[in-house]
């Protein structure tokens, strides 16, 4: 199996690599990121083809790819929520907004590790991890969806009835 | 301080000046005066990523004035004095640097390797009691010297993958490993097949082979050598012998012309296990495992033990004065021309030297070797995997080994040839002798180690000591003479090849007087102009240039670029 990567991205994905010009390698990380973006994960697939440009033997890859938690190696829900649990929003409440988050999306986060922080409803709508600080230590509990933010955040129902 | 001369630098370790040349690694400098300092991840042969910490020192460079200040004065020795640093260094990957001082020994470098061993020790399994690597593991013997004797860790050990079988040779226990990253750094700039890395970097690092890829290359094993504690171990030897009870011999494979320098480990006359032994002219720190594992068959069941003279269409045992006795009988009244020795390039030039003896004494027509060809890897292994070629050349004086094996198998096809003599090989499996064609004989004697379909057909068969079992030298691919050395005793009756030879050419009527294979040696060095006033001491373990051949091993050339560029200490 190979990734079929648009060649928009491809070329996207080109120049971001001219950036490095001394060792290829240095651009794993923006790739990967690339990758991430457009396809919300990153698989076996995508570590081979990402190895395959940058001349890279998997492993290498593979060995980025699991030691940053920010990289997933699973498909994320359709929204993708990340809590912010840095001390402010710790404060404001932000495990009892991940809780509560959990309980009306459906998430079981049982199986959540450092290695692997994302837990996704059975119906694939949503998932859920936390994240350390999102900037906005006054109005906490704050809490990413997508690319949304969202402030002080107390009306969960609310919050998850934007995004159906 | 002291002019650098011919590149020479002054280094203070432990408190005495050493010149060494520039460039060299700090670990390096401390090594040649014998100073140890304790390391996992450093090894001369791979880079230096430094990340082990298990090397640092105290490290101190003369003080730099302020601006406006008087230099530092030199002491009456010349030195300047040194500033020590208040933080230490790695030793594995800083060079020298003039006027510079080295503690190993001071309360901040022991308080450094405390911490080191501490932190790899909390969560390491103690398992040394059912640990391969027991008595060979460097975080045993650091442990021992620098670690403290109690945990103060309370906390859970972190649990990893254990038994995981990254290869069909090796398997890994997660939790025994360091993360000193030799292996990987081994697969990736030795044997160019990475397939390892480091994954869940963090408090769960784990070393990984690739999903669906397997660490299986022909030189997999030497990552069980390097592993400095018991992650990786080999599956042909985990469990079968404590490393402690076995004898070492220093001496050489002989699978290929390359005649890698092995240590052959045995207990009671058994082989457990070959590791490779270091020599920068013949292979470096490593060795193929196809050539490391090719020893059980010295166990098989199908050893020769006792000499078996023909009886009708079966062999009956022998004593050694019978079959030899039979023998002289049956070549007594032949004509040379009638003879054909047949000997092999697996035997030792002492063995060569009286297998030339004896075709002079019998006055045989016709004398060849089998040669063995196969394909260079491009890494260790010689196309040719006969170890001694050379030795062929210049002891039985054959200029094309092999050659004349066609005019022996017309000779004895067309009648011409009546007897034959074959000396440690294997004609018909090995050689193309076809087992009627052999029948036609008046008399065929073989030797070799094994039972085989040669041996079938044969007048006499003589049980002939293997490799592991007998003393010689031989001469390397690219013309390194070396020693081959008796780890273990042959079994029954076994005789090795030159005294077989030896109690031949007695039997039909020739002199004697050799009792040992190096008394051979001393007339090969009287006899063979290669070997002129050669002696067996000089040799040493490591063996000496004999012959220019223009041949060289790609892996050694490699590794000699890598040194140039400064990537490795080599």
């Amino acid at each position: 199996m190979s990734l079929d990567v648009p060649s928009e991205l491809e070329k996207e994905i080109d120049e971001r690599v001219t950036h490095y010009p001394v060792s290829k390698r240095s651009a794993v990380l923006p790739v990967l990121h690339a990758l991430q973006h457009h396809y919300g994960f990153i698989n076996e697939e995508a570590v081979e083809w990402t190895a395959a440009k940058l001349d890279l033997e998997p492993i290498k890859v593979l060995e980025v790819v699991t030691f940053y938690p920010g990289f997933r190696q699973s498909a994320p829900g359709k929204f993708h929520i990340r809590v912010c649990r840095t001390l402010s929003c710790a404060m404001a409440g932000s495990y009892e907004l991940m809780e509560s988050l959990c309980d009306k999306a459906g998430i079981d986060r049982s199986g959540v590790t450092h290695h692997n922080p994302i837990a996704v409803s059975p119906d694939g709508k949503f998932s859920i991890e936390f994240a350390e600080c999102l900037a906005s230590c006054g109005t906490g509990p704050v809490c990413l969806v997508n690319d949304d933010f969202h402030e002080a955040v107390s009306d969960v129902d609310g919050l998850l009835s934007h995004y159906q | 301080m002291s002019e650098e001369k011919n590149d020479l630098i002054d280094v203070q370790i432990n408190g005495e000046w050493h010149s060494f040349p520039k460039g060299t690694r700090m670990i390096e400098a401390c090594r040649q005066v014998g100073v140890e300092v304790p390391h996992y991840c450093y090894h001369p042969k791979l880079t230096s990523p430094g990340n082990c910490r298990m090397c640092l020192v105290e490290m101190g460079m003369p003080p730099r004035p302020r601006p406006g200040d008087d230099p530092p004065e030199p002491d009456e020795t010349g030195h300047l004095p040194i500033s020590w640093i208040p933080r230490p260094a790695i030793a594995c990957a800083n060079t020298i640097a003039p006027n510079m001082g080295i503690r190993t020994e001071s309360e901040m470098t022991e308080e450094c390797r405390e911490g080191v061993m501490e932190l790899l020790l909390a969560n390491h399994p103690l398992d040394c009691p059912i640990c391969d690597q027991a008595g060979e593991c460097s975080l045993q013997e650091f442990s021992v010297e620098h670690g403290k004797g109690e945990s103060r860790f309370r906390e859970q050990k972190v649990k990893k993958p254990k038994n995981v079988d990254v290869g069909p040779r090796i398997r890994l226990d997660d939790e025994r490993c360091i993360m000193c990253s030799r292996c990987i750094r081994f697969t990736d700039e030795i044997a160019d097949d990475p397939v390892l890395g480091f994954t869940d970097r963090g408090s769960h690092t784990v070393l990984t082979v690739y999903p669906g890829r397997e660490l299986a290359n022909n030189y997999s094993l030497n990552t069980v050598d390097i592993c400095p504690v018991g992650a990786l171990t080999s599956n042909d030897f985990r469990f079968q012998m404590r490393v402690w009870f076995m004898k070492e011999t220093k001496t050489i494979d002989v699978n290929c012309a390359t005649g890698a320098n092995i240590t052959v480990f045995a207990r009671e006359n058994k082989i457990y296990r070959i590791t490779p032994r270091q020599n920068n002219d013949v292979n470096s720190d490593w060795m193929p495992d196809s050539h490391r594992l090719n020893f059980h068959w010295i166990e098989s069941d199908a050893r020769l033990t006792d000499p078996l003279v023909r009886d009708g269409d079966k062999h009956r045992l022998a004593t050694w004065q019978e079959a030899i006795a039979t023998t002289a009988d049956k070549l007594a009244g032949l004509d040379g021309s009638e003879i054909a020795v047949i000997a092999s390039a697996r035997m030792t030039n002492e063995e060569l030297l009286m297998t030339s003896r004896l075709v002079k004494h019998l006055g045989a027509g016709h004398v060849d070797v089998v040669p063995r060809e196969g394909e260079n890897d491009g890494y260790l292994i010689a196309a040719d995997r006969n170890p001694n070629t050379n030795g062929v050349m210049l002891v039985l004086g054959l200029e094309n080994p092999g050659s004349q094996l066609e005019a022996i198998k017309d000779g004895i096809a067309q009648g011409r040839i009546k007897a034959l003599l074959c000396l440690q090989e294997n004609l018909v499996e090995d050689a193309g002798f076809g087992s009627e064609l052999l029948s036609k004989l008046d008399f065929f004697l073989t030797s070799y180690p094994l039972a085989n379909p040669t041996a079938d057909i044969a007048d006499v068969v003589l049980p002939g000591a293997c490799w592991a079992e007998k003393t010689g030298t031989m001469v390397n691919v690219t013309g390194r003479l070396q020693r081959l050395n008796k780890a273990v005793d042959g079994p029954g009756q076994t005789l090795e090849a030159w005294e077989i030879i030896r109690d031949l050419i007695q039997a039909t009527g020739g002199g004697n007087g050799i009792y040992s294979a190096t008394d051979i040696f001393k007339q090969l060095a009287a006899e063979v102009p290669e070997f002129a006033d050669l002696s067996w001491g000089q040799i040493g373990d490591l063996g000496i240039p004999l012959i220019e051949t223009g041949e060289t091993i790609p892996l050694l050339e490699r590794e000699k670029e890598r040194i140039e560029k400064g990537l490795i200490v080599g």
